[in-house]
């Protein structure tokens, strides 16, 4: 186990020192200049660029850049090119402005898709599974935006609920539970737009899973022993079909960072998604970087979590 | 028990009757009439084809039939089937049948004859993408699945390293660090050669013993690389990369491709470490048959199934990644039309000339809704596994 | 067919005219196609057939198992201790699966939920016939596991099925199926997929049980030797029919039906060292495309030409010998 541990965390470390040089490259080898040290730019003099230039060690080649970047980083010392902000604090900030939205939809997401697909699979062929089908391939297809755009128009239309942006303006002067109120609406479509095509498509994949699962040898041995249709549905095979998505489970950490770009813009929700977005517009390196380098982290920790998880859930993997 | 000693011969052997034999196009098409889904996936995948192909003939040339570009600003953001003001037009700004099908969008431009050029733009976008990421795909898996084995010695690494590392320098004008890693180079291939002598391991100095060890295997060579990948958002990849290079039609398809060959790779690659270990590979190699012939011809058709499948759906996303890039100004630039652009457009106007977002939005749905279903009944179909479960 | 020599009771178990058929893309497959057998107490039936003669779909016919978008039971009544199961409604069927009937089946290790210990599933099968408290639960298992002659039950008991071997799990299957004490014991191919001593021993096993236990046992098999080892009663099946019944004696030594002949012949054997081998010409009819008449007679060195058309009944060879081949019918009586 400890050497499985070892292994892990030393690849996984290998892995994201290559992927630091694989974006650093890409941002650096990129046509265009940032923004601040562009000589086109109109509002900086010479002198300001210059100094830039040297602050922020542009004028060394690229190794020393790179190393002076990450010895910042790790040093907490990142500082954002456009507004001089410390880039962790800038994460940090933006960080929890996602996270309820991540966590509301995860929770939706997740308790909606088990039942939907679990269901589809027992009446495989039926209307519900017809129905929940076609339904998911429907949100699967939906372009994002266009999605967003029809169900902001429908619920302020007919339910006169605020939906843009954190919270209302000028709502800090209301009381508690107003502001608990409004910040609950205001988080509510996002999260739900967002859950929706993760539902579509967890559900299939759990129904398949069940499929696959319902169609072994031990469950007609369940069944064989005269186990009532739920003791063999649901704790025979549930529990086999839940496998995967334990491990996947440990995949979702990556998400706190991903946010989405379109939601976050859709709805002027200032989150982890939009900064990043805003970043790369103003070829904000720092920021990029660091975001990178974080999401990166995140994802191979998730992949180490569910890699654990898959040891513990599954009796046949015994290190 | 003496019919045990009848001599048998042909007369006597009857073949009890069998299963009639059935072709593969059979085959197929008796899948689709049981999966209506995907059958009307397919039905709708062939309309969309002859559309943007009709589309891209009449909506091209100097004098099109439906013109897309031609503006006319005194038909702003007339709604669908509306006849066109003849008095305030030129004669040849007309639009064909006297009606705008579609309404006009806030320039005026007809946009029935938007859609129809944007219908092979988007088809475009959508298989180039896919055509590239399954073309590196397939290579990939197939290299890391059927070769996965054989191991890389330090000296190629170094060598590999050296290499890029040289011509990286000298484009960044270092010239003098980069003809130094490149004389490496020279140096290590002259070393390689050399080393092939007779002397058995023990007898080798250690630092020539590390050189031509085994690094690491090609198979997780191949997979790290994939893992790096996969580390990157991919859609912040492409939003990154497309937002930094120039805007073009051309960069967005080899973005989307370059950045979408992952799964393949995986799929590829476990097909390929299951088929290896088949009994046929092992009589072609008894026959003599060389790898590549082997890869190509006998393994790659059985690991084709769950590409196709990946491929279809590939093609869904990438249309609908077209349309995110579009909606965040990033898509492709005028003044070719796609259906995301025409979609971004109109979420200016949406409460005034809602059918500017809602026809596009709608064409959008029902396309990718037909790539997804077909996709998924291609899965149904070449997934013998599933096949009996019915 | 009440003419079987009766030495161990009534039937326990009476199928009649059992009808199966499967539909998938566009094909009816007629698996089991009017059959019937009886299973009397304390017997050991066994049903011998090759793979795709319909033998494991009669057997999971009777529990109720067989999937039921394809499949489709279509006729035939299955009488257990006088009850047709077919009219059961599945609360009823419950209690009578694992309870007083039981199936051992054929993969021992694919047959075992991989996420659970020995003791839970057995503990499962027990618990939910007969409730008892953790305690005696454990101490029943216990004396379970050492009956089907696994060393160390206690250890075994908190073991996943991966950890044993394939003969260790077979007993647990069997354990599992006794585990309720059941009337009738149905056993579809339990030894294929083991090695041939494991599977002597399992045999051994089983016979003791059955006299212990006063149990009767399905045995399904392909394995003559098997059959000739253990078998009270045989069923010989072809293409979802019953072509032979009788006893380990008549079958052996006096096969009235040419597929009998034609497996009994194609047996390796000291006597025939160093000659060719005999084997049926053609293969077995797909199901779905049976054809008309006797469904053997493309293979049949005696075919006729009523065989081609007409369906053959059951010819009666005295003390419930049945073979169901007018033809060998005709020709017996001629010579003797």
């Amino acid at each position: 186990m400890l050497s499985f541990i070892g292994r892990s965390v030393i690849q996984k470390t290998i892995t994201l020192f290559f992927v630091s040089i694989v974006s650093f490259l890409i941002i650096h080898l990129a046509p265009g200049k940032p923004s601040q040290v562009n000589p086109m730019n109109p509002k900086f003099t010479p002198e300001i660029l210059e100094r830039f230039q040297k602050e922020f060690h542009l004028d060394k080649p690229l190794y020393v850049q790179y190393l002076y970047f990450y010895r910042d980083l790790f040093t907490g010392k990142t500082v954002s090119w456009k507004d001089n902000q410390s880039v962790l604090l800038k994460i940090w900030e933006r960080f929890l402005n996602s996270l309820p939205l991540f966590i509301v939809g995860t929770l939706i997401t997740w308790t909606l898709s088990f039942p939907v697909g679990i269901r589809s699979a027992i009446h495989r062929g039926g209307i519900y599974d017809r129905t929940a089908t076609f339904l998911s391939y429907l949100l699967i297809s939906i372009p994002g935006f266009f999605f967003a755009y029809i169900l902001i128009i429908f619920v302020v239309n007919h339910f006169h609920v605020p939906v843009i942006g954190m919270e209302t303006f000028g709502i800090t002067n209301a009381s508690i539970a107003h502001m608990i109120m409004d910040r609950i609406w205001h988080l509510l479509l996002p999260s739900v737009l967002g859950a929706t095509g993760g539902i579509a498509i967890l559900s299939r994949y759990v129904r398949s899973q069940m499929l696959e699962v319902e169609g072994q040898d031990y469950i007609r041995t369940a069944k064989a022993k005269g186990l009532t249709p739920d003791q063999v549905h649901y704790k025979h095979a549930f529990r086999n079909a839940l496998l995967p998505f334990v491990t996947m489970f440990g995949l979702i950490l990556p998400g706190l960072i991903g946010g989405s770009v379109i939601i976050e813009t859709i709805f002027s929700w200032p989150g982890m998604g939009r900064m990043a977005y805003e970043a790369i517009l103003a070829r904000d390196y720092p920021v990029i970087l660091t975001v990178n380098f974080v999401s990166a982290a995140l994802v191979l920790a998730g992949t180490f979590v569910s890699d654990l998880l898959y040891l513990v859930v599954d009796p046949r993997i015994r290190l | 028990m003496n019919h045990a000693e009848k001599h048998i011969d042909a007369s006597d052997y009857i073949e009890a009757p069998l299963a009639p034999k059935r072709t593969r196009l059979q085959a197929f098409g008796r899948m689709l009439k049981q999966n209506r889904l995907a059958a009307l996936g397919f039905f709708i995948f062939v309309l969309f084809f002859l559309c943007a192909v009709t589309g891209l003939i009449l909506t091209s040339g100097t004098k099109p039939l439906f013109n897309p570009a031609m503006v006319r600003l005194e038909e702003k953001l007339r709604p669908p089937l509306s006849k066109p003001n003849l008095k305030a037009l030129r004669p040849d700004q007309v639009p064909v049948l006297n009606v705008y099908l579609m309404g006009t969008d806030d320039l005026g431009r007809d946009v029935f004859a938007r859609m129809l050029q944007g219908a092979w733009v988007s088809l475009t976008v959508g298989f180039v993408a896919v055509g590239i990421s399954v073309f590196i795909g397939i290579f990939m898996g197939g290299i890391a699945g059927y070769f996965g084995q054989h191991h890389i010695k330090t000296i190629h690494i170094l060598f590999c390293l050296c290499l890029i590392g040289g011509i990286g320098l000298i484009w960044i004008n270092a010239a003098s660090a980069g003809t130094a890693l490149l004389l490496l180079c020279l140096s290590s291939i002259v070393f390689l050669l050399s080393a092939r002598d007779k002397l058995p391991e023990k007898a080798r100095p250690v630092w020539k013993g590390i050189l031509l060890g085994n690094a690491v295997s090609v198979d997780t060579l191949i997979m790290r690389i994939v893992d790096i990948m996969l580390c990157f958002p991919s859609f912040f990849l492409i939003l990154t990369v497309v937002a930094l290079l120039p805007a073009s039609i051309y960069n967005i398809m080899i973005v989307i491709g370059l950045t979408s060959w992952m799964g393949t790779t995986r799929f590829v690659r476990a097909e390929f470490l299951s088929l290896r270990e088949q009994d046929f590979v092992a009589a072609a190699k008894a026959l003599g048959i060389g790898n590549f012939r082997i890869i190509f011809r006998h393994i790659m058709p059985n690991a084709v199934a769950p590409v196709l499948v990946s491929a279809t759906i590939g093609i869904a996303t990438a249309i609908l990644t077209e349309a995110g890039l579009s909606f965040l100004g990033f898509g492709v630039p005028p003044p070719h039309a796609t259906w995301g652009n025409i979609l971004s457009d109109g979420k200016n106007f949406i409460f005034d000339a809602p059918w500017l977002t809602f026809i596009p939005g709608i064409a959008i749905l029902i396309v990718v809704l037909s790539f997804n279903l077909f996709g998924e009944g291609l899965r149904d179909i070449l997934n013998p596994k599933l096949r009996e479960r019915h | 067919m009440d003419k079987q020599p009766n030495p161990h009771g009534t039937p326990l178990l009476k199928v009649e005219n059992l009808k199966v058929y499967f539909q998938s893309d566009g094909e009816r497959a007629r698996a089991v196609d009017g059959i019937s057998y009886e299973v009397r107490q304390k017997q050991t039936v066994c049903i011998v057939g090759e793979s795709g003669c319909g033998k494991t779909v009669s057997s999971l016919s009777i529990l109720g198992l067989i999937p039921s978008p394809p499949g489709e039971i279509v006729g035939g009544e299955i009488f257990f201790s006088g009850q047709d199961l077919l009219k059961l409604d599945e609360k009823a069927m419950q209690k009578i699966r694992g309870n007083q009937i039981a199936m051992v089946f054929q993969e021992p290790l694919t047959s075992l939920n991989p996420v659970f210990t020995i003791g839970n599933q057995i503990g499962e099968a027990v618990y939910t016939h007969k409730p008892m408290d953790a305690e005696s639960l454990k101490r029943y298992m216990i004396q379970l596991l050492s009956d089907v002659g696994i060393p160390s039950p206690e250890q075994r008991l908190n073991d996943y099925p991966h950890q044993l071997s394939g003969g260790q799990r077979q007993r647990v299957m069997i354990a599992m199926a006794l585990s309720c004490d059941p009337a009738l014991m149905i056993a579809d191919e339990p030894t294929t997929a083991l090695d041939v001593t494991v599977q002597a021993q399992i045999l051994e096993l089983l016979r003791s049980i059955q006299q212990k236990r006063s149990m009767a046992i399905l045995y399904i098999t392909h394995d003559l030797g098997v059959v000739s080892a253990i078998a009270h009663w045989i069923y010989v099946m072809y293409a979802g029919i019953i072509a032979e019944q009788g006893n380990a004696d008549q079958i052996f030594r006096f096969p009235r039906h040419p597929y009998t002949q034609g497996l009994l012949a194609s047996l390796p054997g000291r006597s025939k060292r160093g000659k060719r081998l005999y084997s049926i010409p053609g293969s077995v009819p797909n199901p779905a495309y049976k054809p008309k008449g006797c469904p053997f007679h493309p293979r049949c060195p005696h075919a006729i030409s009523p065989c081609r058309k007409e369906y053959p009944d059951m010819c009666d060879y005295g003390h419930g010998h049945m073979a169901r081949c007018p033809v060998l019918y005709e020709k017996r009586e001629h010579s003797e």
